[in-house]
């Protein structure tokens, strides 16, 4: 048990929460990042479709990484990465109606994701099935957290609410407190994102200084 | 392969890098055990007589793997099917309750609603026969899907609402981008416009998207009147505010949306077009 926790496995699953985060650092996945942030719920059910994507993709392929031939491994990895896809949209179809037709054509975008061809071709096919899953959960759960971010300030300012829930009371529209409708347009997830990038980024140059 | 692999001869383990390891990690014997495998001998435990990329191997690969997922995923959707079918019937009919207003009925609440509210869903055809008089609900009108609509199988849901009789009529439809449909609900008199309820697949957030909006869209259209004032043709039309249309009745006219002139142009050819197909039976009064 020691030994699946070690200490570079440790690294492995949390290096991509925060020193290398796929979209902040390594700025993967940016395009469906912007068009399901509008509101908490989808954000938060898109990070964790992709967290578990990733995470099984990469403990499958990495099962599998010595009998793929090499020719052929773009497409033996796209196509577990496919049905994985087909399987996520299929259960939020049966048990997440509404975020399914809210999500729309973004679950099925996953496919194209930048981040997981990114981590199965540069770390499951050479890593063991357990560290490569960490890899891919962390992955995927950076994704998450940089999308609830995003998702929160936008759905907070665009539409005073947060999950569908009015947070900022009635009182503060009656003395003239209107809703950022800017908030709910993809520009400004993208300069939103820019600003967790600054933030982020900022913050680790400080702390290397130290 | 630039790094070197040693094999401990105690155990057998194989370290790859530049210099043997001070302790086998396995059996914890000295560096002396190791022994330096040369790439000939390497290959042997590494192949295991499969050449990964030989054209069979990489054939057969391909074919057990497609056909390894085809088998996964159709298991998959065949459990799910029911739970999603389930999801796509409420959703609908989550639609038709919303253009009879009655709008944000709870998830769970959809299929008592709708049992309660549609009386049956008739499939008629374009002279105003019943060809399925839905006594047996969910059945008939209810199962026709949008692309089999025809002038042979016109789906049309009988309704009762506060005791007051309305019929409901789908409507489908191309936007700008994609498909748009909606049903509209009428009164008794198969003239006044009841209620509507418009959706689209992909229309442009914040402009055409807002077609699905009651208070800035669809509420207009209630107490609109169907029918020209001669009552020979459709005449309910969507038409940018300000725009004069000749022989156009205040009765009959809704206001476009602003920066949306191509989708609601889509949601006014599908009221003429769709609404037209049931003439007959809009024109006859039982």
């Amino acid at each position: 048990m020691s030994k699946l926790f070690s200490k570079e496995n440790r690294a492995v699953f949390s290096a991509p929460l925060n020193l290398d985060n796929p979209i902040a650092v390594q700025v993967l996945g940016i395009c469906s990042a912007l068009a399901v942030t509008s509101q908490m719920q989808p954000a938060i059910v898109m990070g964790l479709s992709v967290a578990v994507i990733t995470a099984f993709s990469n403990l499958i392929i990495s099962l599998i990484r010595k009998t793929i031939p090499n020719r052929i491994r773009i497409i033996v990895q796209l196509v577990v990465v496919a049905a994985l896809v087909t399987i996520v949209s299929m259960v939020l179809k049966a048990f997440a109606y509404d975020v399914s037709v809210q999500l729309s054509v973004y679950v099925g975008l996953i496919i194209t994701n930048c981040i997981l061809m990114g981590r199965l071709e540069a770390f499951a096919m050479m890593n063991g099935p357990w560290e490569s899953f960490l890899d891919g959960l962390g992955n995927g759960l950076g994704y998450a957290l940089v999308l609830v971010v995003v998702g929160t300030v936008r759905e907070l300012l665009g539409n005073g609410s947060l999950l569908g829930f009015q947070v900022i009371p009635q009182s503060f529209y009656d003395m003239g407190y209107m809703n950022n409708g800017m908030m709910t347009m993809p520009a400004m997830a993208l300069i939103l994102l820019g600003c967790v990038i600054w933030v982020h980024r900022a913050y680790n140059e400080k702390k290397e200084k130290k | 392969m630039a790094t070197k692999k040693f094999r401990c001869k105690v155990c057998g383990y194989i370290h790859e890098g530049d210099a043997a390891p001070e302790k086998c990690p396995q059996c914890q014997a000295p560096a002396s055990e190791f022994e330096e495998i040369t790439e000939g001998g390497a290959e042997k435990p590494a192949k295991k007589g499969l050449n990964t990329d030989g054209n069979t191997y990489t054939i057969i690969y391909s074919c057990i793997v497609v056909v390894i997922v085809a088998f996964l995923l159709a298991f998959v959707s065949k459990v799910l099917e029911p739970q999603s079918m389930a999801n796509v019937r409420i959703d609908k009919k989550s639609q038709i309750l919303a253009a009879l207003n009655l709008r944000d009925v709870e998830k769970k609440d959809v299929e008592k609603t709708y049992a309660e509210v549609i009386v049956a869903d008739e499939v008629i055809d374009k002279d105003g026969n019943v060809v399925k008089d839905g006594k047996s609900k969910d059945q008939d009108g209810f199962a026709v899907e949008d692309k089999n609509i025809s002038d042979e199988c016109l789906p049309l849901y009988v309704c009762q609402v506060n005791g007051e009789t309305k019929y409901v009529i789908p409507v489908t439809g191309k936007g700008l981008w994609d498909a748009i449909w909606g049903y509209v609900a009428l009164n008794a008199d198969k003239n006044t416009v009841y209620g509507v309820y418009f959706t689209h697949k992909g229309e442009t957030a914040g402009l055409g998207a807002l077609i699905t909006e009651y208070e800035k869209f669809q509420k207009q259209f209630e107490g609109k009147k169907l029918l020209s004032a001669d009552g020979s043709a459709i005449a309910l039309s969507v038409v940018k505010k300000g725009k004069t249309v000749v022989g156009l009745d205040e009765a009959n006219r809704c206001d476009a949306l602003t920066g949306a002139t191509l989708t609601t142009n889509g949601v006014h050819n599908m009221l003429q077009e769709c609404l037209s197909r049931y003439m007959t039976f809009l024109t006859t009064n039982e």
